[in-house]
């Protein structure tokens, strides 16, 4: 087996030092009627060759040269090539948790400005060194609200990623954190009136996010101000990054709990990506999650270690903030290296792009026939259409031509018949909207 | 005496400084280029009005050469598998093969959407349902889910299956029983699924106690979280008793996976009573730990929990195509977005691969063999305070040690200028002091020979110059940094004032 660095008579040499006669000496302690005594029935050992070619064929049996307007809580933007490159460096790929900060001051230091730029971008205080993902984290954002406020409700928008939504269904099912939702309004955002209702003097925090799940950007500093009059706590869930290099950040919140996959991690299916959860400093101690910080040695250098792991499950255990253990360390490398090669300027570029992308799309859509929903409020990259045809139907056409259509909201939304969720990102070409907005017309 | 006579791995050398990554930040500096727009520009403030935003405060403006040199400067900062052994008990510290991240990289895999329509993510589905069904005979359970990203995400999601299948037998139950061995996940969870815990006591030998826990089983307990082989690298040899003194009260057997790498190939969970488990793929299949993540943590269980497995799973469809299926009526619901870490499961799958039945057993051998023959080396220089057969791992404590005044975490900052990355230090509780050695089967006889001669010479530093260790490491960028005041007086993020503050 050639990851295994043993010759035979080296296994030998050693089982004689340790006065073994054979390798069954050191697995007697496991009850004979339980060992297996065959092989496991599983494929023959592969050739690397062989792992390769199997690997190709199925990703040749994924779409693979399709143009897509889907989002939905997923984004395809351009990754740049430096990121694979970095990232690629067995010395922070093949490192654990920086649990010995003396030689682990790259992954602490990569953390460190990870945790700074999110904090800059979503304009809170503190951000962790990540979360499983956007929908993990916004589950342990709310459960964090009721830490904080020592109230057991707590309120989520209808437009917040359905996924997310089953998520925290899950999560607070025994916490004794009843959840109850609100509504949108015609113009896509957040229904006042129910919201009013959703709210009362238990409400502990109330999830929202902004651009939403239809991609109508929502009036954060209004909805603050409602909810914070009733003593409870806003959180932003933010599931597209690039928003935020040309949408206001959502200051007003209490926490923002983002999705970063946007920043160059790349779509696989689904995962692994990168959830963050960022908040005001005087909440830092109710947060879950790795956090990384400043410190000095004796000779005064600046170095960084893991802090205030007092919250931690490995010190607390039953009294922990969260049972979360790891962070996603290599994403929010990805993540860091992708914020810092756009930078001030580029996150707003190309969120400019995006923006006029979709633009566009909507206006050729419209003038094609479609209806764009939720009109009355400011989107950024994506955007709802009705058609008069079944958007299934009109994306089985599109396939076609190589195009995978919007995002059919039926499955989520059944009040929304025929509507579907239509993203572009600065990949999009105007070719291949111009492509689909010919099919959206029928 | 030269401190660094006996070193024998390593030696210092250059390595460069770095600041921070805004620290290199200047106005118009750039490492991107986009290309020409090919729709009509647009004004955002039009558009967006009062929610346009202006202005990035300050984020960073460099250049892609100063981007290449600043990560490639700081991971140098980085001890990695790939530099040497890495024996952090529990965590597993293996080989990342380099086709896994080959593979997981292929276009149409890495840029696969996960909503895309099923007919063109056959390939995807087929790597889900291929790496389902090989962790299923692996572990000799009926059924799995890939969905939980991580280990304590799996355990939260095979304990909540655990109460949903005792709610549909009418009572949920209100505890939960965990060995004082075991890892801070567990009690975590158990209280996340809204159970209180109960702790029980390791007997003499390291391992569950059959009469203690006789005592403590009854109609509250819903269920026991058994790490085995435990912390402590014991296998529970009376396992099965302990699966039907849960079984016998209507409790059930949640094994928490961790320490699979010792059992792969020999013995199956399943076959031995588990009821429920979950997988490391980031340890035990040689997914890479990525400083931190991400962890992959699939949940497999027996016939009786399928029913309450988190939705969607993926299914074999009439037409012979695969599809995701996601009316499970008593499924406890989702855990994660979308389906999981999928490019851990592409590598936990190529991983698998690679090794064969053959290929995997040897492995398992290898990192028992490891572990052994470093417990034989070091006992007599080490206190071993629990004599029962090591699997995979084996905890020292620093008894002799501390008779200078030297702990196991001074211990662990001398083996750092010895070139090794430290051995878990104080874990599992139940060990005052404890060494957590865990070699994995990626050593050679070499790397572990060199490893037993530098814990021998720092025993021997211990005895004769126990000052030097105390302030260890000496070779490092960073000497020992003051945590104490870093959690004290947070400093969590930069600020470009903070060099003026400072002053």
């Amino acid at each position: 087996m050639r990851y295994l660095p043993k010759s035979q008579s080296d296994r030998e040499v050693m089982l004689r030092e340790i006065g073994a006669k054979s390798i069954d000496d050191l697995f007697a302690a496991i009850p004979a009627e339980y060992r297996l005594d065959r092989d496991l029935n599983i494929p023959r050992q592969y050739a690397e060759s062989e792992i390769v070619e199997f690997f190709r064929e199925r990703a040749a049996n994924s779409a693979q040269g399709f143009a897509t307007f889907l989002g939905a809580g997923a984004y395809s933007h351009y990754r740049p090539v430096v990121i694979e490159s970095l990232v690629s460096r067995g010395e922070f790929f093949t490192a654990y948790t920086p649990y010995q900060p003396e030689i682990a001051q790259g992954t602490l230091q990569s953390i460190f400005e990870f945790q700074s730029m999110i904090c800059e971008l979503t304009g809170m205080d503190v951000a962790n060194a990540s979360m499983y993902d956007g929908s993990t984290g916004a589950a342990e954002a709310l459960m964090m609200a009721a830490r904080i406020t020592g109230r057991s409700k707590c309120a989520v928008a209808n437009t917040v990623h359905p996924e997310y939504r089953e998520v925290i269904t899950t999560y607070s099912r025994y916490q004794g954190m009843p959840i109850t939702t609100f509504g949108y309004a015609k113009n896509g955002r957040i229904d006042l009136d129910t919201l009013d209702m959703a709210l009362d003097e238990e409400t502990a925090g109330v999830l929202i996010q902004s651009p939403n799940f239809f991609g109508t950007i929502e009036d954060v500093a209004a909805l603050a101000d409602i909810v914070h009059s009733k003593g409870a706590l806003l959180i932003v869930s933010i599931a597209e990054a690039v928003s935020l290099g040309i949408v206001k950040p959502p200051a007003e919140a209490d926490i923002v709990s983002m999705e970063a996959q946007s920043f160059g991690v790349p779509l696989g299916f689904g995962g692994p990506y990168c959830g963050v959860i960022a908040t005001k400093e005087k909440f830092v101690r109710q947060m879950p999650g790795r956090l990384v910080g400043e410190a000095r040695d004796k000779q005064g250098r600046r170095g960084f270690v893991l802090t205030l792991s007092t919250r931690e499950q490995h010190i607390r255990r039953e009294k922990a903030t969260s049972n979360i253990c790891t962070n996603q360390g290599l994403m929010a490398l990805m993540c860091g290296i992708f914020m810092s090669v756009y930078g001030r300027e580029g996150m707003k570029e190309l969120a400019k792009h995006n923006l006029a992308k979709a633009h566009y799309a909507a206006e050729q859509f419209k003038k094609a026939g479609a209806t764009v929903l939720f009109e009355g409020a400011p989107r950024f990259n994506e955007f709802v259409i009705q058609t008069k045809t079944d958007p299934y139907a009109i994306n089985d056409k599109l396939l076609q031509e190589k195009i995978i259509g919007g995002f059919p909201l039926r499955k989520f939304y059944p009040e929304l018949s025929n509507a579907a969720l239509w993203c572009c990102t600065e990949t999009t070409s105007k070719a291949s909207i111009d492509a689909a907005a010919k099919e959206v017309a029928l | 005496m030269n401190p660094n006579d006996k070193i024998k791995k390593a030696t210092t050398h250059i390595s460069q400084n770095e600041g921070l990554i805004f620290e290199k930040s200047s106005p118009g500096k750039r490492a991107y280029k986009l290309p020409p727009l090919d729709v009509p520009e647009i004004d955002p403030a039009e558009l967006l009005g009062e929610h346009a935003r202006e202005d990035l405060g300050e984020m960073p403006e460099v250049s892609e050469i100063e981007i290449i040199r600043h990560y490639t400067r700081i991971s140098t900062w980085n001890y990695a598998v790939d530099h040497g052994m890495y024996p952090l008990g529990s965590c597993t510290m293996k080989y990342n093969a380099r086709v896994n991240e080959y593979v997981a990289r292929l276009m149409g895999l890495a840029e696969a959407h996960p909503y895309q329509p099923e007919r063109i993510s056959q390939g995807a589905l087929r790597i889900l349902k291929m790496l389902s069904e090989q962790l299923i005979e692996i572990t000799g359970m009926d059924a799995i889910t890939l969905q939980p990203a991580a280990g304590a995400h799996g355990e939260f999601t095979g304990i909540l299956m655990v109460r949903a299948y005792l709610e549909s037998k009418g009572n949920p139950r209100k505890k939960i029983l965990i060995p004082d061995s075991a890892h801070g996940t567990n009690p975590a969870t158990a209280a996340m699924s809204g159970y209180a815990v109960e702790n029980i006591k390791s007997n003499s030998r390291g391992m569950v106690d059959i009469a203690s826990l006789e005592a403590q089983v009854n109609e509250d307990v819903a269920a026991l979280m058994l790490t085995n082989p435990n912390t402590l690298g014991v296998f529970d040899q009376e396992i099965h008793k302990i699966a039907d003194v849960l079984h016998a009260k209507g409790a059930l057997m949640y094994m928490d996976g961790a320490n699979m790498n010792a059992l792969v190939g020999k013995v199956r969970p399943g076959d031995f009573g588990a009821d429920v488990m979950h997988l490391n793929l980031h340890k035990t299949f040689s997914t890479p730990h990525g400083g931190g993540g991400p962890g992959s943590g699939p949940v497999a269980c027996k016939k009786i929990l399928e029913p309450f497995l988190p939705a969607p799973i993926v299914i074999q469809k009439p037409d012979g195509t695969l599809g995701f299926d996601y009316n499970r009526p008593k499924s406890i619901g989702r855990v994660r977005m979308f389906y999981g870490n999928f490019g851990m499961h592409v590598r936990a799958l190529a991983y698998i691969m690679a090794n064969g039945p053959d290929g995997l057993r040897q492995t398992t051998e290898d990192a028992v063999l490891n572990a052994n023959y470093i417990r034989k080396k070091l006992e007599g220089y080490y206190d071993l305070p629990y004599t029962t057969p090591t699997m995979h791992e084996v905890v020292f404590s620093d008894r002799k040690q501390t008779q200078k005044g030297i702990k196991t975490g001074d211990i662990a900052k001398r083996l750092i200028d010895y070139g090794f990355h430290p051995y878990t230090v104080s874990f599992p509780l139940v060990v005052h002091g404890a060494l957590m050695i865990e070699p994995t089967e990626s050593e050679s006889k070499e790397e572990l020979d060199l490893f037993i001669d530098a814990m021998k010479a720092i025993a021997e530093e211990a005895e004769q110059n126990p000052e030097l260790i105390a302030e260890a490491p000496f070779n490092t960028r960073i000497s020992r940094l003051d945590e104490t005041t870093a959690a004290r007086k947070p400093v969590l993020r930069w600020r470009p004032q903070t060099e003026a503050v400072a002053k």
